[in-house]
């Protein structure tokens, strides 16, 4: 399954980060944060539970930086 | 501006004002310290409390820290001038880059700003009411008014108008729509007002689809992003590893080796230089703008782009493999000249559309499209199909034959031979022959100018496929002067063909395939990229594409590829100039001759200039 999120981040590396943060994150497949759009995309391992895999996500991503938004 | 950017504007302005002002005060000490604290916090309180959280979060390396250590180390060392300096310039720049970001992320939304925002909805009083696009059931009858986008993919009931398309697809001359056309939504109606029935859904519509493309577009990332994010990931520490090893080790071996003062301050201060020069933030926000801004570009010029890996193939594309019909010809079927009539040309046209009047062939159609006035059938009598061969019929009394050679010779008229290719219908009235009228698939205006155009802009081999006889393929070909021609193919075979041409090119070139995405589909994915055009309401195209042009002109296809290149070469001027500059830097940095002034330079300078260049890649207009 695979979804759109929109997300607020300043700066182009800091996303990438985001991205590497997101992809690592357990029950995630894959990731791709477009900076330029300010959009996520998350494909989920098959039987995750999005809602719950994306707070771990919103987790990982404010570890790596701190000034960084997903809209859930 | 947003209300954060006016804000580090204001912080920016202050301690600029500040630090003018205490470099006046002839003050020393711990006055000093304490005076210039104010400048360096009013600008950098945010940076050192993201550093601090960035240690408590074990990310060492990015560009907060990178700040707070080359800040903390020049105030140390006494530099306040230079510690305040350059959390202001990271400032500026970081204001500055947002800023641009910002704006080319509105600029090129306003591009393609094709969404409709309400849909009219006319109620019983007569009144329309404006309802949401979403709301609108198929089968709907909505409203629109001159100066209204068309919000909905429908057909038109009542009205006549002139439909600007330029949105859509980049071509800015309107086109004339009536009672019975379809109509595209997006599409903006600019004279008449038009009663609409809706046939889809709006997110099943046209705009629905491009915008869900278009905004989709970026998330396949090219190569070269992913180049320089990996860039990114190994070049920080780096840097920060070798200021470490400058600020310890030459002052060591000027120590324990050379019998030489260490200069510890000396060092430590060109090690502080690296650090601001660390930072990649040029690199890693010029190359995904680029990108951006070329799918912009493209999108406003009619091309949409499903991915920046695309455009990067693209600008690599030394060979076009094209279909025939529909692509490089219009692939509906019309009258293209009547030779050798013994009587007038519209006479004759009138026999030919009256006799065929009863068939639902295509041949017929495009007479009774060539004749132009209504057919009276009461004229027609005695119509006998005659399969295979053509029709016989008493038109106003006269016996009109239509048909091919075969019919002729059964009725034993002599018949003079056409020398053009196509369908050509012989003509014979009250058992003589009158001349023939050519049906052919007529090539589409801009289809030279296209190839020659690929030409100029270094294709290595144009291609034409088609199912097509090969007597029509030939000429179609030659006149276009494209390089190779295989006809006959069957749709599998099209897939093989393009497997041939794939092997037989070499590596770096790529091979695109153009096709109207009818039945392609195969063929467009197997390609290195597969290009469909006339996508306006087409779906299948739309899926199966990397790139989908808009309108049908085949022009678009040498102006994708340029596009393509311009963004390119813009990436690949940001990669060079930006590395190339903090190699420099660096070197010169750790030589001692570059200054901290230097490296400001090389971190903000260089971010702001590659972000001017990235946004040249909007403009494609004159491509």
């Amino acid at each position: 399954m695979k979804k759109t999120y929109k997300i607020e981040v300043d700066c182009a590396n800091c996303a990438n980060k985001m991205e590497d943060a997101a992809k690592k994150t357990a029950g995630v497949k894959d990731a791709t944060v477009n900076f330029m759009t300010l959009k996520m995309a998350v494909e989920f391992e098959e039987g995750a539970d999005p809602k719950a895999v994306m707070q771990d996500v919103l987790k990982n991503c404010k570890k790596v930086e701190d000034d960084c938004e997903i809209y859930l | 501006m947003n209300k954060k950017q006016k804000k580090v504007l204001i912080r920016i302005i202050v301690s600029a004002a500040c630090i003018l002002v205490l470099k006046l005060l002839p003050i020393d000490g711990y006055l000093k310290f304490a005076l210039y604290m104010i400048p360096y916090l009013t600008i950098g309180y945010d940076i050192l409390i993201k550093a601090g959280k960035g240690i408590w979060n074990r990310q060492v390396f990015d560009e907060n820290f990178l700040m707070a250590v080359a800040t903390v180390g020049a105030i140390l060392l006494g530099d306040y001038t230079e510690g305040v300096a350059v959390m202001l310039f990271y400032q500026i720049g970081e204001l500055f880059q947002s800023y641009a970001v910002g704006k080319s992320r509105r600029n090129i939304s306003e591009l393609m700003d094709i969404r409709p925002d309400y849909a009219n909805i006319e109620g019983e009083d007569g009144q329309l009411e404006q309802v949401d696009p979403d709301e609108v059931a198929v089968g709907s009858i909505i409203v629109v008014q001159p100066g209204e986008k068309v919000p909905i993919d429908g057909v038109i009931l009542e009205g006549k108008t002139t439909l600007n398309t330029s949105a859509l697809t980049g071509e800015s001359a309107p086109y004339d729509a009536g009672v019975g056309d379809e109509i595209i939504s997006g599409c903006i109606n600019m004279s008449g007002v038009l009663k609409i029935l809706t046939t889809k859904e709006f997110g099943e519509s046209t705009v629905s689809k491009i915008l869900d493309l278009v905004e989709n577009a970026s998330s396949k990332k090219s190569r070269s992003e992913n180049f320089i994010s990996k860039f990114a990931k190994y070049y920080t520490p780096a840097v920060c590893y070798g200021a470490v090893a400058l600020a310890i080790l030459p002052p060591v071996v000027r120590m324990l080796f050379l019998g030489l003062s260490p200069e510890w301050s000396d060092w430590i201060l060109r090690a502080l230089t690296f650090l601001v020069i660390s930072c990649p933030c040029a690199l890693v926000i010029s190359i995904p703008l680029s990108f951006f801004a070329g799918i912009g570009g493209a999108s406003n010029a009619g091309v949409l782009v499903k991915g920046s890996n695309y455009l990067e193939t693209l600008s690599q594309t030394k060979y076009v493999v094209f279909d025939k019909t529909g692509t490089m010809t219009q692939g509906v079927f019309e009258v293209s000249g009547v030779h050798h009539s013994v009587m007038d040309t519209e006479k004759l046209l009138e026999y030919a559309a009256l006799a065929e009047c009863h068939s639902s062939h295509p041949i017929s159609k495009s007479l009774q499209k060539a004749y132009g006035k209504p057919v009276d059938q009461s004229r027609v009598t005695d119509v006998e199909e005659i399969g295979g061969n053509g029709v016989v019929a008493k038109v106003d009394g006269h016996a009109v034959a239509a048909g091919n050679e075969k019919l002729m010779q059964r009725l034993g008229v002599e018949v003079m031979s056409c020398h053009s290719v196509g369908t050509v219908v012989h003509m014979a009235v009250d058992g003589v022959y009158a001349g023939h009228i050519l049906i052919s698939d007529l090539i589409k205006p801009h289809a030279k100018d296209a190839i020659l155009a690929l030409k100029a802009a270094g294709i290595k081999k144009t291609v034409m496929l088609t199912g097509d006889r090969a007597n029509v393929a030939d000429q179609v070909a030659a006149q276009l002067g494209i390089d190779e021609v295989y006809s006959e193919l069957l749709p599998g075979d099209k897939v093989e063909k393009v497997e041939k041409l794939l092997r037989e090119k070499e590596e770096k070139d790529k091979l695109a395939f153009v096709g109207d995405g009818i039945n392609d589909a195969p063929v467009l994915s197997r390609a290195d990229i597969g290009i469909a055009m006339g996508a306006m309401g087409s779906d299948a195209a739309i899926e199966a594409a990397d790139i989908v042009l808009m309108d049908d002109d085949p022009v678009k296809i040498a102006k994708a590829i340029k596009i393509s290149r311009k963004c390119i070469r813009i990436v690949y001027e940001n990669i060079y100039f930006a590395i190339g500059i903090k190699a420099i830097c660096l070197v010169l940095g750790a030589l001692g001759i570059a200054n901290m002034w230097a490296a400001i330079f090389a971190d903000v300078g260089v971010m702001v200039i590659a972000v001017l260049n990235a946004i040249r890649a909007l403009n494609v207009k004159r491509l």
